[in-house]
């Protein structure tokens, strides 16, 4: 039998879909008084929701929460820091005009009389925390002066004056320097010996072992299990978040590999350094890593939607530089952005209008559009990506997830594109239209494009690429060929264990 | 996203019948309008009033026509009425005191309107300011230099400015030629043209526009050009109507110009208008200050009357089309 009161919160059951995808099915957590506790998982595994659920920013479906013994929901991150739960988010969006003192009594200042700010002692009181975890800077000063280690600092300043006893931390080292991490491991100690429990959420492994007391892993969603950090194996852990089967549902064809056609050297700018490959005709190369290892931000800069800082592209054998992507259309390298979003469509407007706009400078040279010639061309390509909508007239808007993306991918093949490169091209669509587009990447591979695709979801990554290369915090970190991946050498786990930052 | 409903309106598929709506509901407000006071007083619709009328939101019709624009990349151009001011007096300046030849006079004043859209859309697109920032104290700019350039005195014009207004060609008003020229010349370029297709583009999702290869930059400096181009021939028709170039002229036209195109279903969120829709809007807002003349109100609460029937038509039109329009 488990001691009930060894645990601060516990959470069973817990379910939350979005719209038709399950984000959490039967999750549960339990958290001891005191102890630091790691969540793991690869990206999209559920963790930030459950979080999210847990401090009320999502409602789960189903499930209950116990904190402190007694049943708990919360509303809101306001209605959760009241009963002892804060959130330190990965991205602080702190008001750059307020003082350190302002930001940490935020909702709930000194009054005098009911109406009057007091300011005087909120600052004395505010001081005195500071003072307390030997934070250097008067209470006055105001946050747009501190760095982001120290207003995340701030941040946990105020969780614990709140008088959290569970404080969650998303990635709180993303930022942080070598040192201002050890600052921060020195404070999260010092919270445990006062019986603060902390939820810690973080890719970094080292960091893991170095700080944490307990590890719960999940997966798709669903919960794997817990256990004790004591004795656990960096391998041990990695094959607990892996564990899917890569069954053979990816439609890859084999096609004859030519010669290169695009290749880049030691490109250099933010968030990726000195990343260098190239990718041959009718390849399909896959780019794979955690969620800000670099590689859309890679992605974004070839296509010259970001700057690039350093580096070499050569098309065709040819030097090129590409400022805008103007520049990388009319070269012939075109870029499925994964924010489909923001820099995919104009939702308000047709089918044809987006599928038309970047390609208008090519197709209609002339003064006026020939918009018979316009809208046959586009119908063309909606049909050969398989669009289902009742007319290509139709707005962006009216059309599924899945659907939206075919018309994304319709107007960059129509481009004619040497380099195709697709980011998540499978996000947020449903099984169906995931199959299609596999296929329709393998058609163009074979026609002598050369395809590079970034996954996030393995499976995807190792039954489409042909070679895969990995990145782990901006850099390169190994390849991987098909012949690997089908001879079993290369599983599931030697690829995360790459993402991860092992060799 | 979940796929709309099946179903059918009037014979057409959902999405069909709300485009149709989309662009031609709001001609049924027109028309129900156009009833409505003809009713009351038939001569409303008497050829000699139609054109009157049509002659007079001429003015108004250039200022809308760039406001459209302005508010379709999803921003404001507040400078036109200032404009209208500014170019008259200039007309002022060259033709009455300096004695230059009137196209002399008209070139240089509508040179200066144009080049002044120029410098609000440069503002607005190198340094990222906000539309309305930019020309709200642009606005005082120029109608500052109005003031500077007249010495605050009134500079009237001769028979030959005004007949420009009053003139005919084949028993059709100046004005009404220059709107229905300005307004077919403004449909092709929004409707046939790159231009008009990156303009939407822009106006609808400028990262996505910019990542499929077009040039916001220039897109959005193109619209406030344009603009002040518009609102200098609409201060040419306004310096022949009124005879003279003062600085205090065109107060308040701005209103009537963004009045205009959002009823004519231009959308605020930007990337959605179309011209004919505008066209419909100008002629909405001259109906309301004919009309009332017209049923005998009150010339005093017509500015209420405007106000009301500014919210009413745009949220008729809302409810037609459903959500399509933010």
């Amino acid at each position: 039998m488990r001691n009930k009161d060894e645990y601060i919160f516990e959470c069973e059951g817990i379910y939350k879909a979005f719209g038709g995808t399950q984000a959490l099915a039967d999750v549960q957590l339990h958290v001891k008084k005191g102890e630091v506790i790691a969540l793991l998982g690869e990206n999209g595994a559920g963790k930030s929701t459950l979080m999210k659920a847990v401090i009320g920013l999502h409602q789960p479906d189903a499930g209950t929460m116990t904190f402190e013994g007694k049943p708990y929901s919360a509303k809101g991150p306001v209605d959760a820091m009241k009963a002892g739960i804060s959130m330190i988010h990965q991205e602080l969006n702190p008001e750059p005009y307020l003082t350190i003192a302002e930001s940490i009594f935020l909702n709930r200042e000194d009054v005098h009389g009911g109406i009057f700010l007091d300011k005087k002692k909120q600052n004395q009181r505010a001081q005195e925390i500071l003072d307390q975890f030997g934070f250097g800077y008067p209470a006055t000063t105001v946050m747009g002066k501190l760095s982001l280690a120290q207003m995340q600092m701030v941040e946990i300043i105020k969780a614990v004056s709140c008088d959290a006893r569970m404080i969650i931390m998303d990635e709180p080292t993303s930022s942080l320097d070598s040192e201002e991490t050890e600052h921060l491991f020195a404070t999260i100690r010092d919270l445990k010996s006062k019986g603060v429990a902390i939820i810690y959420i973080s890719h970094r492994m080292d960091e893991i072992f170095e700080i944490c007391d307990s590890v719960a892993v999940f997966r798709d969603g669903t919960y794997v299990g817990a256990r004790s950090m004591e004795g656990v194996t960096r391998d041990e852990l990695i094959s607990m978040m892996v564990g899917r089967q890569v069954k053979n549902v990816f439609p890859k064809t084999d096609c004859e590999i030519g010669d290169v056609v695009f290749k880049v050297e030691g490109l250099t700018g933010k968030g990726f350094e000195d990343i260098s490959f190239e990718v041959r005709a009718g390849e399909i190369l896959g780019l794979t890593g955690l969620v800000g290892s670099g590689r859309s931000e890679t992605m974004r800069a070839i296509f010259g939607l970001d700057p690039l800082e350093k580096g070499k592209m050569w098309l065709n054998g040819e030097e090129i530089t590409i400022k805008n992507p103007r520049d990388a259309i009319k070269k012939g390298v075109c870029m499925v952005n994964e924010d489909r979003k923001n820099y995919g469509l104009c939702l308000f407007r047709s089918i044809r209008e987006n599928i038309s706009l970047p390609n208008l400078p090519a197709k209609q040279p002339g003064l006026l559009l020939n918009q018979s010639r316009e809208k046959k061309e586009c119908a063309e390509y909606a049909k050969l990506l398989t669009v289902k909508a009742g007319s290509i007239e139709h707005n962006a808007f009216s059309l599924s997830g899945g659907n939206q993306q075919k018309v994304v991918i319709a107007k960059w093949i129509m481009a004619g594109p040497k380099v195709l490169i697709l980011d998540e091209p499978t996000r947020g669509v449903d099984v169906g239209a995931k199959s299609e587009i596999h296929t329709l990447m393998c058609q163009f591979a074979a026609k002598g494009m050369a395809v590079i695709m970034i996954s996030s979801e393995l499976p995807e990554v190792m039954g489409m690429s042909d070679r895969i290369l990995v990145y782990h915090e901006g850099k390169l970190n190994g390849e991987v060929s098909r012949e690997e991946v089908l001879s079993g050498a290369a599983t599931q786990e030697v690829i995360l264990a790459k993402e991860f930052g092992g060799k | 996203m979940a796929q709309k409903k099946e179903g059918k309106i009037l014979g057409m598929e959902r999405e069909t019948f709300r485009q149709f709506m989309g662009k031609y509901g709001v001609s049924v407000v027109m028309v129900v309008m156009i009833i409505a006071i003809a009713v009351y007083n038939p001569r409303f619709i008497s050829g000699a009033n139609l054109v009157n009328v049509i002659t007079q939101i001429s003015i108004n019709g250039m200022l809308a026509f760039g406001m459209c624009l302005c508010i379709t990349i999803g921003g404001i151009d507040l400078t036109v009425g200032a404009q209208l001011a500014l170019v008259g007096v200039i007309m002022g300046q060259t033709i009455t005191n300096a004695g230059m030849p009137i196209v002399v006079g008209i070139l240089i004043g509508v040179g200066v309107a144009t080049l002044f859209g120029f410098i609000n859309g440069f503002f607005i697109a190198k340094f990222n300011m906000f539309p309305f920032v930019v020309t709200l104290s642009m606005q005082l700019v120029i109608r500052g230099a109005a003031q500077v350039i007249s010495g605050g005195k009134a500079i009237t014009f001769g028979q030959a400015v005004k007949n420009m207004y009053y003139g005919k060609f084949l028993g059709i008003p100046y004005p009404v030629l220059v709107l229905l020229v300005v307004f077919v010349l403004m449909y092709i370029m929004f409707h046939w043209t790159k231009l008009g297709r990156y303009i939407l583009a822009v106006g609808g999702n400028a990262n996505a526009a910019v990542a499929s290869g077009v040039s916001e930059f220039k897109i959005r400096v193109i619209c406030h050009t344009l603009s002040g181009f518009l609102a200098g021939i609409g201060a040419v028709i306004m310096a022949a109507k009124t005879g003279s170039g003062q600085s205090n002229l065109g107060v308040g036209y701005e209103t009537d110009a963004v009045a205009a195109s959002v009823i004519g279903g231009t959308s605020f969120a930007g990337g959605i208008a179309t011209m004919p829709g505008v066209l419909i809007g100008i002629f909405i807002v001259g109906f309301i200050y004919n009309g009332i003349n017209m049923i005998g109100i009150d010339a005093n609460w017509q500015s209420i009357i405007r106000g009301l029937v500014i919210i009413g038509t745009v949220m008729l039109d809302m409810a037609i089309n459903g959500k399509s329009r933010k």
